[in-house]
């Protein structure tokens, strides 16, 4: 059996990928939160925020250990699997990635340090900005990351000579023109994943009726966060459609499944269809008149290109941007619902009562996950075939090694990942089941004897073991 | 920009990766070196004591290893380009490795107390990725193929007697690096253990290093000629001098106790080795035919990066050193930082 050296590498990127992206786009949304209710701490002097600040960091500390890892392997992966793109691009890309590295990720792993293992060492204010300083590093991480994959979308501020891309202005390449609102989708996207795992273990504490004083504090602030974002969060990702239209419209005519080139307006909104790339055309369209128009051009008889005004070896798979589109969609309006029911819940105080609204709440924990991997396959597998849209296809982008050593190591990905990750998210979820209060009962066992904590416990409880 | 700066633009650009890498082998390699000793202790409260002084710091210190190749991309597409397709397996067996060891140091503290696997694979972890680390280091020194700008080798290349060699004399220096940061950072029993592992690691450690030096130019004629050719034997001949001073030193100190001097003399150790490597290769990128010119970015590329680089890289080293000044003083057995 022969493979394809590309589309094992292609595997590899998209596996690894997937499995990074759900960690960031917790931890950014997770440390801010910490941080926030370090600052809470700070300013009320309530104790109940400190506990919570803490039980939430081992959580952090366990899913950020992922993240980095995951993101490691990335950060390799450009020169071992796809070394094309690294000298077609490197001048212009990595620079991004540097800047990142320099900017970022020292911030993060630094300050971590004192995040993690500071509790009693440091003054109070030191490690509430730690935490901070934890918090932007994770978002500056973003704004790198998003930089460089929005100029591979829409690469401006270049220019090519014998195929290389050559840097020219490096503003007009750091602020790519679809850069400014996907950077903001990312991050909302980020935070209200957050949002909703934080209410969600909230729900669960309420309904098994554990750790109330902290429940409350979980239930309401990750649902104030999520009636705020959930609805903007359709803002900006209507407003991100727009850029789309304007600067990829290949990828807008996939996500939407419309295939006639130059039809005139309206064009219907397609809700559910089975799309045929051979034939051209979709099977079982269930569609609704002049939706299409209105939603990506604002108006009732716009029109936009369809496939078929691109070249078939210049459109990108449907599936994915079309499938993926829907389920990110579906589930924002399923977060925009839930938020905002829970927020009536709480105008009229029912909102800890309501066992209906918590159990519901309890099982949307991975409405964020799902909802950013969905979107993420819209935008990348979108940009096909191109990996830096008009540069360079992501064919000719990958390394001259074998297919047996790609897919060795893919291989050994998918076991690696597999164990690590389960094994990381049971702990996580074991973690998450104990909750704060016995965090607090250790804290009772170990904390005012400095000779019991001698024989006691080891590990992590030796750095934080105490109350101050 | 005139063509002198250009010109030096790249030879700025290797130090500075050079300086990463020296910056991530130090740090990192005690951490590593910690994670080697490991199986070692057989008692939990030991091996507490010994990832207690070494967790909160290496997180940052992996970093570094990131800030080396991303530098390595920005800085010389070129040859990034080239030598991670060449080095493909031992580059991605070594980041497994890395993944388990760094899951190992949260996973051990909440899966307690049954951590039994996540204490192998710590320990097995490190010692992976500092053998694979050898191997990428022995397999960049001997050369890679390259026709047209591209790596044309096959996938194992690599594997030679002599990178093998590279990959278990790295695993002792990294070793000795650690036996010595537990004599300086920890107290009792594990400190008591690294003082006399440190011995043995160290005659093995000189062994490697004089065997190193010795086959290197040997077998390598452009790396013989540059240390045995006049005039540079003149220059040349203090390096191997200092370092055997430095062993020395080491070993006295190791006899009468001190606590700092011994992972101060390994530092050096490491730091002479990587001069000497140094001086064996410059300035070739990816030897034996891809220079630091040839390899690298165009010259907006590496002076937009190389403004952060100059911004940033101190407040880096600033933050860095507070961590440590932070969590500075022994870890004794049974007690973290309290």
């Amino acid at each position: 059996m022969d493979f394809d050296p590309v589309l094992l590498a292609r595997i590899q990127f998209g596996f690894t990928v997937a499995f990074h992206i759900i960690f960031p786009s917790f931890t950014i949304g997770l440390s801010a939160w910490i941080a926030t209710l370090l600052v809470v701490w700070r300013r009320t002097g309530e104790e109940r925020y400190r506990e919570l600040a803490r039980f939430w960091t081992k959580v952090f500390a366990v899913s950020f250990a992922m993240g980095v890892v995951s993101g490691l392997v990335l950060s390799y992966q450009f020169g071992t699997n796809w070394s094309r793109f690294s000298d077609v691009v490197g001048n212009v890309v990595a620079p991004l990635i540097g800047y990142e590295v320099l900017t970022a990720f020292f911030l993060e792993a630094t300050f971590l340090g004192i995040m993690l293992f500071g509790w009693n060492r440091v003054p109070p204010w030191l490690h509430v900005l730690s935490a901070v300083c934890v918090a932007v590093g994770t978002s500056i991480s973003a704004f790198w990351i998003l930089s460089a994959n929005s100029w591979m979308q829409f690469p401006t501020g270049h220019v090519i000579r014998d195929g290389i891309a050559y840097p020219e202005d490096w503003l007009k390449i750091v602020f790519s023109p679809t850069f400014p609102l996907r950077l903001a989708h990312m991050l909302i996207a980020a935070y209200l994943t957050t949002s909703f795992v934080v209410l969600a273990i909230g729900a669960r504490y309420l309904l098994m009726g554990k750790h109330k004083p902290y429940a409350g504090i979980m239930l309401k602030m990750g649902l104030g966060m999520a009636i705020v974002l959930a609805p903007l969060q359709a803002f900006v990702g209507d407003m991100s459609g727009l850029s789309v239209r304007d600067h990829q419209p290949a990828k807008l005519a996939a996500i939407e499944a419309h295939w006639e080139a130059d039809a005139p307006g309206p064009v219907p909104l397609i809700l559910f269809a089975w799309p045929d790339e051979a034939l051209e055309k979709n099977d079982f369209e269930i569609a609704i008149p002049y939706l299409g128009s209105l939603i990506v051009t604002h108006s009732l008889s716009g029109s936009y290109p369809g496939l078929k005004a691109f070249p078939p070896e210049d459109r990108p798979p449907l599936w994915g941007p079309f499938f993926g589109f829907r389920i990110m969609v579906g589930l924002g309006f399923l977060m925009i619902f839930v938020a905002w029911t829970g927020g009536i819940l709480w105008w009229r105080g029912r909102l800890e009562t309501n066992r209906t609204f918590l159990r519901i709440a309890s099982w949307m924990w991975p409405a964020g996950f799902i909802a950013v991997l969905s979107g993420w396959i819209v935008t990348e597998v979108g940009r096909q075939p191109w990996v830096a849209t008009g540069i360079l296809r992501t064919a000719d982008a990958a390394s001259p090694v074998s297919a047996g050593v790609v897919l060795t190591s893919l291989i050994l990905f998918v076991v690696v990942y597999g164990v690590v990750f389960s094994f990381g998210i049971y702990y996580m979820n074991r973690l998450l089941v104990r909750g704060p209060v016995d965090l607090s009962r250790e804290d009772e066992e170990a904390g005012p004897s400095r000779t019991l904590a001698a024989v006691g416990p080891g590990g992590r409880e030796a750095y934080g073991g105490g109350r101050p | 920009m005139d063509l002198t700066f250009d010109y030096y633009l790249p030879v700025i650009w290797a130090g500075l990766i050079a300086t990463a890498v020296a910056m991530y082998v130090i740090l990192d390699g005690f951490d590593l070196g910690v994670g080697i000793l490991f199986p070692f202790a057989r008692k939990e409260a030991e091996r507490d004591q010994m990832m207690n002084s070494i967790a909160p710091f290496w997180d940052g210190n992996e970093t570094w290893l990131i800030l080396g190749g991303g530098g390595l991309w920005v800085a010389f597409p070129k040859a990034y380009s080239i030598i991670m397709p060449a080095l493909y397996l031992p580059v991605i067996v070594m980041l497994l490795a890395l993944i388990f060891r760094g899951v190992s140091f949260e996973f051990r503290f909440v899966s307690k107390p049954r951590h039994g696997h996540w204490d192998f694979a710590f320990a097995a972890g490190s010692t992976v990725a500092a053998f694979c680390q050898g191997l990428i280091l022995g397999g960049l020194i001997q050369g890679i193929t390259v026709e047209n700008g591209a790596f044309a080798g096959g996938a194992f290349d690599w594997l030679t007697p002599f990178s093998l060699m590279c990959g278990i004399g790295l695993v002792c220096g990294y070793a000795l690096l650690g036996a010595t940061w537990l004599i300086m950072r920890t107290e009792g029993e594990v400190a008591e253990r690294g003082r006399r592992q440190a011995r043995t690691i160290l005659l093995i450690v000189l062994a490697f290093i004089a065997l190193v030096s010795l086959w290197t130019p040997y077998a390598i004629d452009r790396i013989g000629e540059r240390w045995f050719s006049t005039p540079n034997i003149y220059y040349l001949w203090p390096v191997p001098l200092v370092t055997a001073g430095l062993a020395l030193l080491l070993w006295t100190a190791l006899e009468r106790n001190h606590t700092a001097t011994p992972f101060l003399a390994t530092l050096g150790l490491f730091l002479l080795s990587y001069l000497g490597l140094a001086i064996s290769t410059f300035p070739l990128m990816v030897p034996p035919s891809v220079t630091v010119w040839q390899a690298a970015a165009v010259p907006a590329s590496q002076i937009f990066t190389l403004i952060g680089t100059i911004f940033m890289l101190p407040i880096i080293l600033a933050y860095t050193a507070f961590v440590y000044w932070t969590f500075r003083g022994k870890v004794r057995p049974g007690e973290g930082y309290h």
